[in-house]
């Protein structure tokens, strides 16, 4: 026990004499929720936008003032004729023109009809959807209110509600995802390159040659890291609670278990790597094309798993992180128990021992 | 600059915050020597080699290497010499042909002229079997034997040679030898770096740093002579342990 | 018997490191292992540390098998890989501290063997392993090697790119070591080393040329040597290589070792030969082969 002490002493000062990883370790979760939680959104926020108004009645002033008073639209411009609306899409000052018709109000009396167009900058595809979703549901709003005078004929107007997520807070989908993302990359990551690292130096040949046993090593390996995962965890979910108000809705308890879990899933991949990888360098490149982009593009964190064509989809089961994200969101945003849960967690333990066995397997207490 | 001087150095100095690694070092190298450059680990060797071949500036003092000037035109001293380190010769994951073509290369020379080299090359060291295979599978002794022709390659007025022959087997080590003897001969100056104490009796001069400075320098029989000893292990000996 | 090897042999993929090698080495002797880089050095040190197994031949050392009792070797031995194996970014105190808790010792305990060459490292014990000179950290990885009293010690090239000096001293401290009773293997490429080990074993592309006392094994040499220096060191080596008597021409310090093929050979026939070469101050002289002569010729 005293030889194992030693050694994850010995780890530690790795770890802490070696500033630049520290900072990555730490400042990394920081950094990455900060740009998902702020830069990276599909929440639209005061888009500017330009009216082209041919009729300048009342109803238009009324509409164009309640999107005016919307959070999501600064109108910036009014436009006097067609000509200049490729310029001021040119410019790139405005994402939408909206243009109303001649004898707006005129047309809305008599015919129960007017039209208001909505030209949106569709270089960015979903970003225009969104405001032309967004003006529609503006003028639909403006419409029922004026319903409400005049009865008309029988409407079917369907009532969405956004469940577990409002507000559409797409920061609510980022912390799971980056949190996951930061898990995989401290414990895989980190553990393979401190492992290979032995190798290269050439240390790990006077470990071999030592009374201590090949477990020792590696247990000894990887408890720092469970450590540092753990701490990174807690920042993650204490910046996603304080920063962005995300809810966490079911037990902290169950969230720290099944954390713990992904943790020792990803160590037991991290061990894997370095059982195949000669020096840091491929441990590197293996942990990052083999865990990073597939935990990033096939977990669902960015895309979902249901839209994606399907072979990925089949593919997607083998990404651990796809079932942890899972499991987050089921914990924090839906609050429910491992009642719901105990599929994803189930598998999650299932490939942990499978990764184990394996590294078991290949473990080398020689140098062939 | 006299004609027949390649390196001036004069209270050459350089530190690293408080530690002064070359501590005012000055002696001159002539066209065609072999100049040994001796010194324990951490005598400041490799700091001062660094500086003559112009990939480091000195703190104080002046030099020049070929004509160049350390400071203002260290791109010509490039031009202008080979060099050659231990740790570092040829790709291990080149051929032989494609490590003299990229090295020919990156000094500029023209295809046909490469191509001369090349045959030259096969010729002289006998590189026939072995000119289409990788590098990292042939022994250490040929390697650096070719990778010392190929720090000749542009025709350089001098080679600065980093322990050329460590590990090497005591043939190759005296058939490199050889190749550098013939080299000085033909009028290129080396310079060169060993713990071999045997090869420092090979050079026509050789210094010996400790601490940063230079203890001594002198053709090995003067110094010898001047610390009364009959080799040259001994000299270094003598000086190194104060 | 402290080490034995029967009929080794060893091969990666498409190159043979070990042909068929087999040596002994007494208890308390210091056995040298002579060879350029390449000769199969480190894979004889992998196989009898256990790392490696051989394709075929058996090994024992401090009389455990080396694949059956691999642990008990293990806890035995003491080994120092080629390039100084420590935690560049631990400092002397901690990388030895970590090397003694490994091993299930303390420093203290067996600070005895180690003391003669720590209290050269103790004044740098706060400074990084990887901020030491190459002399000081080769001290610091043998003391690591030494921390639990082994038995047998492996060196595996300990002064390759380490100054003379440095060599020196190490040589010495090997010498101590050796009165406490510890047998060592030690490799090195410096064949001026061999002289300081009790016995040598000449090694060359896998195989072992000779293994003798450094004194006898310099009898073996079939010539007599002779120093042969002029004013011109570039001239005289061609003009030797081309002298049609000439068995070998080696360059050796301030001399050109040169041997004949004559058994009535005269060395004023070949100053009178070196004479119309336009040489000067041609001095001939009779000379002890060294083991450098030996190996050359052996590796011929």
């Amino acid at each position: 026990m005293k030889r194992f002490i030693g050694f994850i002493k010995k780890e530690f000062y790795h770890i802490f004499r070696d500033r630049r990883s520290l900072f990555i370790l730490f400042g990394m979760p920081i950094a990455q929720i900060m740009l998902f939680g702020f830069a990276i959104t599909n929440e639209i926020n005061n888009v500017n936008i330009a009216i082209l108004d041919h009729s300048k009645d009342e109803t238009t002033k009324e509409i164009i003032h309640k999107i005016a008073s919307s959070k999501y639209f600064t109108i910036t411009a009014s436009i006097l004729n067609e000509t200049e609306i490729e310029t001021a899409f040119k410019k790139g000052h405005v994402k939408a023109v909206l243009i109303f018709e001649k004898d707006f109000s005129k047309n809305l009396g008599k015919e129960n009809n007017a039209t208001v167009q909505v030209i949106a900058d569709a270089t960015d595809p979903n970003t225009a959807n969104t405001i032309s979703n967004y003006v529609s549901a503006i003028l639909q709003n403006y419409q029922q209110q004026i319903n409400v005078a005049v009865k008309t004929s029988y409407q079917i107007i369907p009532k969405t509600r956004m469940v577990f997520n409002p507000e559409l807070k797409s920061v609510f989908m980022f912390v799971p995802g980056v949190m996951t993302i930061i898990l995989m990359l401290v414990s895989a990551m980190m553990t393979s390159i401190s492992i290979t690292r032995e190798k290269e130096l050439g240390t790990m040949e006077i470990l071999l040659v030592s009374p201590l046993k090949p477990f020792q090593v590696i247990i000894g390996k990887v408890v720092p890291y469970i450590f540092l995962s753990i701490i990174n965890a807690i920042v993650i979910v204490l910046l996603g609670i304080f920063v962005f108000n995300m809810p966490v809705q079911g037990s902290y308890f169950l969230l720290a278990a099944e954390s713990v879990l992904f943790i020792i899933t990803s160590l037991s991949l991290g061990i894997l790597i370095s059982t195949i990888s000669a020096s840091q360098q491929t441990a590197m490149m293996i942990s990052l094309m083999a865990l990073m982009l597939p935990t990033i593009l096939l977990s669902g964190f960015i895309f979902p798993v249901s839209s994606m064509p399907l072979p990925l989809q089949i593919i997607s089961n083998i990404v651990p992180a796809k079932w942890f994200i899972i499991i987050l969101k089921g914990i924090m945003l839906k609050g429910v128990g491992i009642q719901f849960i105990w599929k994803s967690t189930l598998i999650l333990v299932g490939m942990t021992l499978f990764f184990i066995g394996l590294s078991v397997k290949k473990y080398k207490i020689r140098l062939e | 600059m006299k004609e027949d001087t390649v390196i001036i150095v004069e209270n050459l100095t350089k530190n690293f915050g408080d530690f002064t690694a070359v501590n005012n070092i000055s002696f001159e190298v002539k066209k065609g020597e072999i100049f040994g450059f001796l010194g324990a680990n951490g005598a400041g060797k490799t700091t001062a080699m660094k500086m003559l071949i112009g990939i480091s500036n000195p703190t104080s003092g002046n030099a020049q290497v070929a004509g160049f000037d350390v400071y203002k035109n260290p791109n010509d001293i490039k031009k202008n010499i080979g060099y050659m380190s231990q740790k570092f010769a040829l790709y291990d994951d080149l051929t032989v042909k494609e490590n003299i073509t990229f090295f020919g290369g990156i000094y500029g020379l023209s295809r046909k002229k490469i191509e001369e080299k090349r045959c030259q090359l096969v010729e002289e060291l006998g590189l026939q079997e072995i000119v289409n295979e990788l590098v990292g599978s042939l022994p250490l002794g040929w390697k650096q034997k070719i990778s010392f022709s190929v720090a000749l390659l542009h025709n350089p007025k001098i080679v600065f040679l980093d322990e050329p022959t460590g590990g090497v087997d005591p043939i190759t080590r005296r058939q490199f030898w050889e190749m550098i003897y013939k080299t000085a001969h033909e009028g290129t100056t080396i310079f060169v770096t060993t713990h071999y104490m045997d090869e420092a009796e090979y050079c026509d001069r050789v210094s010996i740093m400790v601490n940063g400075k230079i203890e001594a320098l002198n053709t090995p029989k003067k110094l010898k002579e001047q610390f009364k000893t009959s080799t040259m292990n001994d000299v270094f000996l003598k000086l190194a342990r104060g | 018997m402290s080490i034995s090897v029967q009929n080794i042999s060893k091969s990666f993929k498409d190159k043979t490191a070990l042909k068929n090698i087999s040596f002994e080495v007494q208890e308390g002797e210091l056995f040298g292992l002579i060879g350029p880089d390449g000769a199969g050095k480190t894979t004889l040190f992998r196989i009898l540390t256990t790392l490696l197994f051989a394709d075929s031949g058996t090994a024992t050392v401090a009389n455990f098998d080396a694949i059956n009792d691999y642990k008990k070797i293990r806890n035995n031995v003491g080994y120092m890989p080629g390039k100084f194996s420590l935690y560049q970014d631990l400092t002397v105190e901690e990388n030895l501290e970590f090397f003694a808790t490994i091993f299930g010792t303390t420093i203290e305990e067996n600070y005895d063997l180690i003391k003669d060459i720590y209290v050269q490292i103790e004044p740098f014990k706060n400074r990084r392993a990887g901020k030491l000179s190459g002399g000081m950290k080769q001290k610091l990885a043998l003391c690591c090697a030494l921390i639990h009293k082994p038995k047998v010690l492996f060196l595996d090239e300990p002064t390759t790119g380490v100054d003379p000096v440095s060599r020196k001293e190490f040589w010495e401290m090997l010498k101590r070591l050796q009165t406490k009773g510890i047998t060592m293997l030690v490799s090195t490429p410096y064949m001026d080393e061999a002289a300081l080990c009790d016995r040598i074993a000449l090694i060359q592309d896998g195989k072992i040329l000779e293994i003798d006392t450094p004194q006898h094994i310099v009898k073996h040499y079939p010539k007599t040597i002779y120093n042969v220096s002029a004013n011109n060191m570039y001239q005289l080596i061609n003009s030797l290589k081309n002298y049609e008597h000439n068995y070998s021409v080696y360059p050796f310090g301030e001399f050109v070792h040169y041997s004949d093929k004559r058994n009535d050979f005269n060395p004023t026939d070949l100053k009178l030969y070196l004479e119309k070469q336009q040489l000067q101050n041609i001095q001939i002289s009779k000379t002890a082969a060294t083991i450098e002569d030996t190996f050359m010729e052996l590796a011929k």
